[in-house]
């Protein structure tokens, strides 16, 4: 439990507060972030954008609780979480927590619903119950057909569809999707762009990190980043 | 469990692989130890047969006759004499019964079939002692021996040499020059117990000793290469029964002692069925020891073997793990998933191992006619080890794939 910040906006779901990551390469120090304060409302949809080096990666996976601050703070819903081992971290990516990666990691030994499911197994749901709630998710992306398929029969767009039918399962409060449009083609990241605006509509969070204007300019707020710092924020 | 073996099953080839280790490491301990069960099995019952009461005190060439060099009609003279016979049946109070035998070997004709076979001179007391079940006819009385009669008794086994039937009891057997009326047929049993030979395997006829020492005599002459040799042997067996076990072993002792007073050379030996047991036992348990020490030399390659697989396996599903990791798997989960994965394949083995051993033994035995047993314990402990092995040596790769960092794993591939 940390100590609530002064201006503490009720609807503030993730902050950083002076935030440094600093990563220990032998005998050198690679600042990734260099005290980084920001609050994510919640409902917003956020575009993370930098060039490389500028350490959006990094703030996204210290966001996604994989990664630890090395000094500042870390509140998620109010909580601070800098200090929580591996096992707390884990839990919370669990429950609260919904990644869309930019080359989709889906397991391709597994069909998509479960895929799907993944998150519902480790959360100790019960099979019909999980196969239900897999099928609803699958239709809502639109795979409803396709539950049964392996990731290694569908396209593009239609794997990213299901990471993000994934990343909705544990219901969670944050969706963090790095460059998710990265390994598609115009249209289709269009499409999956779509998808991300409706959720977003529907009251989910969303950050996302990216490089391609065009992508960032459907989110509401858009974040620049450089050498490990805010460079610029602008909201719509 | 239902994750584990599906993982397993969608790489059903090296997952049939990596088990193989512990399938011929499980398998050929349950086999042996079925077939040195079932050998040591058919060695004690042999050595029961005797009796655990019996002393057989038998006739040896000693070293110093073996190696005699002395050219042209040398005459040996060696062995268990009548005298020792008397001796032993009229001075030990413990035995209650003593039986003489002469074995030799010599030309029989039976009708049409002449082959050599093994005479046994001895008394009626030979069948109370060396106990057979009557085939047909009767076996050797008191009697025969008081009007010494020429008289037969054949085993099944030279019966069948020489082509006799039930319907031989009549007839004669001509034994070297002399006629002899077969009486009986008996059983034959044969075989080895330990180290000691069970008196009358290949033995083909029991006529009665006086009638042999009459016809046959003590000498026994014979042509090698170059020179003539004559052996003079008076008893080649004398089998005893004692009144008790406890009495066993010091009234053996008693008669080595009198035989060493009165032989001045070793060209006897006294057995004791008993200790051979005793020695059969012991001799089992050290095989039992050497069989567990292959096994687990066998079991820890296998184990290796599988390690080895699920570490590479590990490494092949960094990204998998990564992604379970991302959703929100702990480490702990992890690592049970890899376990389960390991032991399962262990434990599979093992299973398949146990019924491959199981199954040697018994197509050895319907092939080479070996007895072989199987127990539980050879069933159970096996599975108890691959369960085991599964566990120490998943261990490793499981712990492995726990610590790999998920946004390292992310990228990886």
């Amino acid at each position: 439990m940390g100590a609530e910040p002064r201006a503490m906006n009720e609807t503030t779901i993730v902050r950083l507060k002076d935030v440094c990551k600093i990563y220990e390469m032998g005998t050198y120090k690679v600042e990734a972030l260099d005290h980084i304060s920001i609050d994510f409302k919640a409902g917003g949809f956020w575009a993370v954008m930098g060039p490389s080096g500028s350490g959006k990666s990094t703030m996204l996976n210290i966001l996604g609780c994989l990664d630890r601050v090395t000094s500042g703070n870390y509140f998620f819903e109010g909580r601070n979480i800098s200090s929580f081992n591996d096992d707390a971290l884990s839990e919370l990516r669990l429950k609260c927590i919904g990644f869309v990666f930019q080359s989709f990691n889906l397991i391709p030994q597994l069909t998509v619903r479960r895929n799907i499911e993944l998150p519902l197994y480790y959360l100790g749901w019960d099979a019909d119950d999980s196969s239900e709630r897999a099928g609803e998710l699958a239709a809502g992306v639109g795979l409803g057909d396709r539950l049964e398929h392996r990731p290694t029969e569908l396209s593009g767009g239609q794997m990213q569809r299901v990471s993000i039918a994934r990343a909705l399962a544990n219901d969670p409060k944050v969706i963090l999707a790095d460059e998710p449009t990265g390994n598609l083609d115009t249209a289709t990241g269009d499409q999956i762009l779509d998808l991300l605006a409706d959720l977003n509509e529907k009251g989910k969070t969303i950050i996302m990190v990216t490089h391609e204007p065009h992508i960032a300019a459907r989110a509401s707020a858009r974040l620049h980043m450089k050498d490990g710092l805010i460079d610029s924020i602008e909201e719509d | 469990m239902a994750l584990g073996i599906g993982n397993l099953l969608l790489h059903k080839l090296r997952s049939f692989l990596t088990m193989l280790g512990v399938v011929f490491g499980v398998g050929s301990v349950v086999a042996m130890l079925s077939v040195g069960e079932g050998a040591s099995k058919e060695a004690l019952e042999q050595i029961r047969k005797l009796g655990s009461n019996t002393i057989i005190v038998s006739t040896i060439k000693s070293a110093e006759e073996q190696s005699t060099t002395m050219v042209h009609s040398h005459m040996s003279i060696y062995g268990l004499t009548y005298d020792d016979f008397s001796r032993i049946s009229e001075t030990f109070d413990s035995v209650t019964e003593a039986v003489p035998a002469k074995i030799i070997t010599k030309e029989a004709r039976l009708g049409e079939k002449s082959l050599d076979i093994r005479v046994v001179g001895t008394t009626s007391g030979w069948f109370d002692l060396v106990r057979r079940p009557v085939l047909a006819g009767r076996v050797l009385l008191p009697s025969d021996l008081a009007q010494q009669s020429a008289v037969a008794v054949l085993t099944e086994y030279g019966a069948r040499r020489l082509l006799a039937t039930e319907n031989t009891i009549g007839q004669n057997l001509r034994i070297g020059g002399d006629y002899f009326e077969v009486i009986g047929i008996v059983k034959s049993e044969g075989g080895m117990a330990g180290n000691i030979q069970i008196p009358d395997q290949r033995v083909d006829a029991y006529i009665p000793i006086n009638v042999a020492r009459l016809y046959i005599g003590d000498v026994v002459t014979r042509r090698t290469a170059g020179s003539r040799e004559r052996e003079m042997v008076e008893l080649h067996q004398i089998i005893t029964e004692v009144d008790s076990s406890e009495n066993v072993e010091p009234t053996a002792a008693g008669i080595t002692a009198m035989l060493s007073r009165f032989h001045n050379k070793k060209d006897y030996t006294v057995s004791v069925p008993l200790a051979l047991l005793r020695q059969a036992e012991a001799t089992k348990r050290t095989f039992n020891i050497v069989l567990g020490s292959i096994a687990c030399i066998s079991l820890l390659v296998g184990g290796i073997g599988i390690m080895n697989i699920m570490l590479a396996s590990v490494t092949e599903r960094t990204r998998e793990i990564g992604i379970r990791r991302a959703i929100g798997a702990k480490r702990k989960q992890i690592i049970v998933q890899f376990l389960i994965e390991t032991v399962v394949l262990s434990t599979a083995g093992g299973i398949i191992g146990i019924a491959m051993g199981v199954l040697i033994p018994v197509v050895i035995t319907q092939l080479a006619g070996m007895p072989t047993v199987i127990t539980p314990q050879s069933i159970v402990l096996p599975l108890v080890i691959s369960l085991g092995v599964g566990i120490v040596f998943g261990l490793y790769p499981a712990v492995r794939a726990a610590r790999v960092d998920p946004i390292v794993a992310l990228r990886h591939e």
